[in-house]
């Protein structure tokens, strides 16, 4: 066990040291929640407001830390598979060490990243003068909440690195990830207003639990049924993916 | 503990159609330097993977300090340290960070971890560079550094492969050095290569590998001492067009002569083994005059491994190297 938290942390402080020296990587992976936020956000600000009745930005504001989540997590293999393509992920194979620390090291790496992304994503919400309805516990609600999506989908990531054949398919799996994951969501538009083929994929789609939950605490306040129905999907959605990654990476690691 | 270090017994292994080892045995003495001798898709690279715990052969046993590799492979981890043939470093860590984040892979103590590391340090001779950035190393410091890191934990057995493909001629040399620094630590090193200067100057004893089989095993000099006679080497000094032509005409008049045993071209050159270069000099010169081919040089020496591994294999070295590579 003591070994594998010397080997495990490694790991992790080896992907901070990356954080760090190359934070350009997180602008790149905030640059489509950033415009939406101001951008969309600005265009149909007037148009929301006879629809929505309120603040259209603030509105975005959950859509917008769900997509920079899943954003995050979803490109957070990626390291791991230029490891698998330069022979460093050989290396580390022929050391003395649990598999499992490679892939849990990445996973708490990414997601400490994906936490850092939210907060500068609500840091920018609060001088767009978007204040969190439920507070400071709010925004440690919403954090959380962000976690919950990022563990599922950062596990995707992991089996996608090892699954796929070179980073060029992986870079095209990610472009054509984002958009759909949040249109087919209550992202941008609540549910109601889609049309129904687009609903029923709504339905299934982790986002649309997330967002919803996080909107109840930016716009309105607790809402106990929509945060209970919130953590039953994510928690169902993490657990089936921890236990398919599972099954696949102890294949594709052995 | 046993004095063989690294025992293989008839290692097959195939991927799909290809046989990539075909029945390969080897032994390694401790604290001796080992080198697999072959061109590219030999199976070298298979025969590492294997050492390494990295794929399981086929049929066959593998033995690391007297652990059985394929049957307690977390314990075969312990024993060895891989330096592959490609670089490993990571360019966004500082040399230091490098050495820190091998170190914790290999589970060395914090009380440990910065005493070995000057050590390894010193060794490859990377003092003064800990807390730069890889990115910002050159070709061969970078390999320097890839090689300290299998060194930390200090491992009975070094696996290295192709320990000095695409250094410069000094980096080669420094690297060369500390292989045999580990050799006088009792290091068993494990080398593979292609290259012939690299087997005779480093290694012990020498298997010499081709499609999968061991062709020959022993030391570089009693190897090269089996095989009798000398090789002269020949160039012409006709114009490119008509050196190709020359030289063809000039090799099937000599594989006439009684003296001549064999011949080989490579490029330019043409290879003439020989008995005695005594009596054989005067007869090549006679033949080229009367060929009318005028001589760039000619020169003369002892059979070296790659003679030795023409005359294992039935083919030169280089022309399999060139396809494969």
């Amino acid at each position: 066990m003591a070994e594998f938290v010397q080997e495990t942390r490694a790991q992790l402080v080896r992907w901070l040291l990356h954080l760090k020296r190359e934070p350009f990587n997180m602008a790149f992976n905030l640059l489509n929640p950033v415009i939406l936020l101001i951008f969309m956000g600005g265009a149909f600000q007037g148009l929301a407001q006879d629809s929505l009745g309120g603040d259209y930005r603030a509105y975005l504001l959950p859509g917008v830390l769900a997509l920079t989540v899943f954003g995050n997590s979803m490109a957070g293999g990626i390291p791991l598979l230029f490891d698998r393509e330069n022979g460093v992920l050989l290396r580390l194979m022929s050391a003395p060490i649990s598999r499992a620390s490679i892939l849990v090291g990445r996973f708490l790496a990414v997601n400490i990243n994906t936490m850092l992304q939210c907060l500068i994503i609500l840091g920018l919400g609060l001088l767009f003068g978007i204040r969190v309805a439920t507070g400071l516990g709010g925004v440690l609600a919403l954090l959380l909440i962000g976690l919950l999506l990022g563990f599922g989908v950062t596990v995707i990531s992991l089996i996608l690195a090892f699954v796929l054949e070179n980073h060029g398919d992986f870079f095209a799996v990610l472009g054509i990830s984002a958009l759909p994951a949040s249109f087919l969501s209550s992202a941008f538009v609540p549910l109601d207003s889609l049309p129904m083929w687009m609903r029923v994929i709504a339905w299934v789609n982790p986002m649309t639990y997330t967002i919803d939950a996080m909107r109840s605490l930016v716009l309105s306040g607790w809402n106990g049924p929509l945060l209970m129905q919130m953590a039953i999907a994510l928690l169902v959605f993490d657990a089936a993916m921890f236990w398919f990654g599972g099954r696949v990476l102890r294949r594709h690691l052995a | 503990m046993p004095d063989t270090v690294i025992r293989a017994e008839k290692l097959r292994k195939k991927y799909g159609q290809i046989v990539a080892l075909d029945g390969i045995s080897l032994e390694v003495e401790r604290g001796t330097i080992f080198g697999l001798l072959g061109p590219n898709g030999a199976g070298k690279t298979t025969a590492v993977k294997i050492l390494t715990t990295l794929v399981r052969p086929d049929e066959g046993k593998v033995e690391v300090a007297g652990t059985d590799v394929v049957g307690d492979p977390v314990r075969a981890r312990r024993l060895i340290g891989y330096v592959p043939q490609e670089l490993t470093v990571d360019p966004y860590l500082t040399v230091r960070e490098h050495l820190r984040y091998y170190a914790d892979l290999y589970h060395l103590s914090p009380a440990l971890k910065d005493s070995t590391i000057r050590e390894v340090v010193a060794l490859v001779a990377l003092a003064g560079y800990e807390d730069r950035r890889v990115r910002h190393l050159s070709g061969g410091t970078k390999k320097k550094l890839d090689l300290a890191c299998g060194l930390l934990h200090r491992p009975p057995v070094i696996i290295l492969d192709e320990p000095s493909l695409g250094l410069d001629v000094q980096v080669r040399r420094d690297v060369w050095s500390y292989i045999l620094r580990l050799k006088e630590q009792r290091t068993t090193v494990f080398l593979c290569t292609n290259y012939m200067d690299e087997a005779e100057r480093l290694c012990d004893v020498v298997s010499i590998i081709d499609h999968g089989r061991i062709a020959a095993t022993g030391a570089p000099a009693a190897l090269r001492s089996q095989l009798k006679g000398d090789v002269i080497s020949l160039r012409i000094a006709s114009p490119e067009d008509a050196q190709g032509e020359n030289l063809k005409t000039l090799e099937k008049s000599l594989s006439g002569l009684a003296i001549v045993q064999g011949t080989a071209r490579d490029g330019t050159e043409l290879k003439i083994y020989v008995d005695s270069n005594e009596i054989a000099l005067p007869q090549i010169l006679q033949s080229t005059a009367s060929l009318s081919i005028p001589i760039r040089s000619i020169t003369y020496s002892r059979p070296g491994l790659d003679e030795v591994f023409l005359h294992y294999t039935g083919h030169p070295f280089a022309e399999e190297g060139q396809k494969d590579g």
